[in-house]
Parts: structure tokens; sequence; C-alpha cells
């Protein structure tokens, strides 16, 4: 599928010239499967050559959409996840395809924080989309026969 | 998920020594850190440096642990990363533990 990463590292001023192809990943729906995936992707040359800064935006959006897939839209039955990472000027975008239950009402949540004063009342979950909302731009969601698909961009910078 | 704790004076330092508290790890995490603070201590601190990736179950699971801890002890965080580091400020939650840049003075290289 890829054979461009390392031969591309190897020769200096061959990244700037060359268009950088979109990463293509199809992931089975479970935590395992998804925390390896993360890693494997972020060895690749479009993902690696992110600023830490970014990089680390990058991963903690895309951990939280895939994980809702798993929580949410595979909840009751498994499937798969295809994954899609396009470069642009300066932004990703990013575009995630699954066979799950659709999303309540239709929409992705839109991720409020709460307030709380007392430690024992903090949530422990419900961070996942305000972190995707936090982060991402123009998140569309739209369910499209048997298939969620949702995308969204995310600006980076680039190591120089 | 593996975490390593020992005690030094009153503070039970807890090690994380995976690189990742993500969905994969974090019931996991949970599990052994309940276990980890039955131990009676003044103080607990979980030590983060090697951990350079948490998503919002794990970070779940660190509130978790923080409220089993009751009213009394407060979980401490050492070592933050930046992308840990960047999950908590977004969530805010950097309000709510208590944050050192590293492992209070004399216990550094401990163990």
């Amino acid at each position: 599928m890829r054979a461009d990463g390392s031969a591309a590292a190897a020769r200096p001023g061959a990244r700037s010239r060359r268009k950088a192809l979109p990463l293509v990943r199809t992931l089975d729906g479970t935590p395992p499967a998804i925390s390896a995936g993360l890693q494997e992707m972020f060895g690749c040359d479009l993902l690696a050559r992110l600023t830490e800064d970014s990089r680390g935006t990058v991963e903690i959006l895309l951990a939280e959409v895939l994980n809702n897939v798993v929580e949410h839209a595979y909840a009751r039955y498994s499937g798969q996840i295809a994954i899609s990472i396009t470069p642009g000027e300066g932004y990703l975008f990013i575009r995630l395809v699954d066979d799950g239950l659709p999303m309540p009402d239709g929409e992705a949540p839109g991720g409020r924080l709460g307030t709380v004063t007392n430690i024992q009342d903090l949530p422990e979950g419900g961070f996942g989309w305000y972190l995707i909302r936090s982060l991402s731009q123009d998140l569309t969601y739209l369910r499209d026969g048997n298939q969620n698909v949702l995308s969204f961009c995310v600006g980076v910078d680039y190591v120089a | 998920m593996k975490l390593e704790s020992e005690h030094r004076g009153d503070i039970l330092v807890i090690r994380a020594m995976n690189d990742r508290i993500d969905a994969a790890g974090a019931i996991q995490f949970k599990e052994r850190m309940r276990d980890i603070i039955e131990e009676p201590s003044a103080r607990v601190v979980l030590d983060m440096s090697n951990v350079l990736f948490l998503d919002s179950s794990g970070l779940g699971a660190v509130v978790a642990v923080m409220k089993a801890l009751g009213p009394i002890r407060r979980l401490e965080l050492s070592g933050l990363t930046p992308t840990v580091e960047k999950v908590l400020r977004l969530t805010r939650m950097d309000s709510v533990f208590i944050i050192h840049k590293a492992l209070p003075e004399g216990l550094r290289n401990a163990g």
C-alpha cells in the first residue's frame, strides 16, 4: 500500500516537492486495536512529521472519535472503522466511516463541561466530545445508509 | 498496565510504567491503582513521567482513583508530559489535581 515513507525520508528535499498522500487505515472496533492502530499511524511519514504539539492534538482527536465509535456505534455489535487522513495546507482533513448504530437524534453531541466544585461529584466520563469539539473545526456527521460518516479538520504544524 | 509503588516518608509514590493510559488499559489502571492506594499513607503521588498519551478514558480512570482516595488524601500528579498536560488543561482538570513538575524534592530518582 505505501512504499513511500522511508524513501522520502532518505532524500532531503523530496518531501517538499512530493504531494503527501492520504493515510488510509481500517481498524477493528476494539480498544486494543485502536491503541495499536494509533501507535502505528503516528510512525507513518505524514503524522511523524507533525510538531509535538500538533501530534498531541491529532492523537487526542483520533483516540476520542475512534473510542466513541467503539463505545456507542458498536455498543451492541462489533465491526470495523475506516479512517482517512488527508493533508491540506496547514491542516488535516480526517474522515471516519463505520457500520455501527447511528448517533442519537442524528447529530454529533455538542460536548459541554459541567461546573463541579465537589471532588466526589466529578464526572469520570463525558470528556470525549468536549475534547473533540475543542480541538476540531468544521465537524460534520451524516448517516449514509447503514453507515456513520464523521469528518472534521484540524490545524497542524510540521517540523521544519 | 504496569505500576510500581513505594513508600517514601509519608508519601506513597506510584509510578506508571506504560507509555499510554488509554481506553485499552483504563479499567486495569483503575483497578490496580485502587489496590495500591489501600495502603495507608498521608499523601499519594502518581508519577506520570513515562506516560506520553492519556485519552478521556484514561482521564476518567485517574479521576475515579482520586475519588476512591476519599476526602482527606488528594491525588497528586507529577511529571506530566505535554500531551497529558494538554488533556488536563483542556478539560480543566488541571485545577482539580495537585500537579508537581517533577517528583517532590528528595523523591526524585528514588527506587
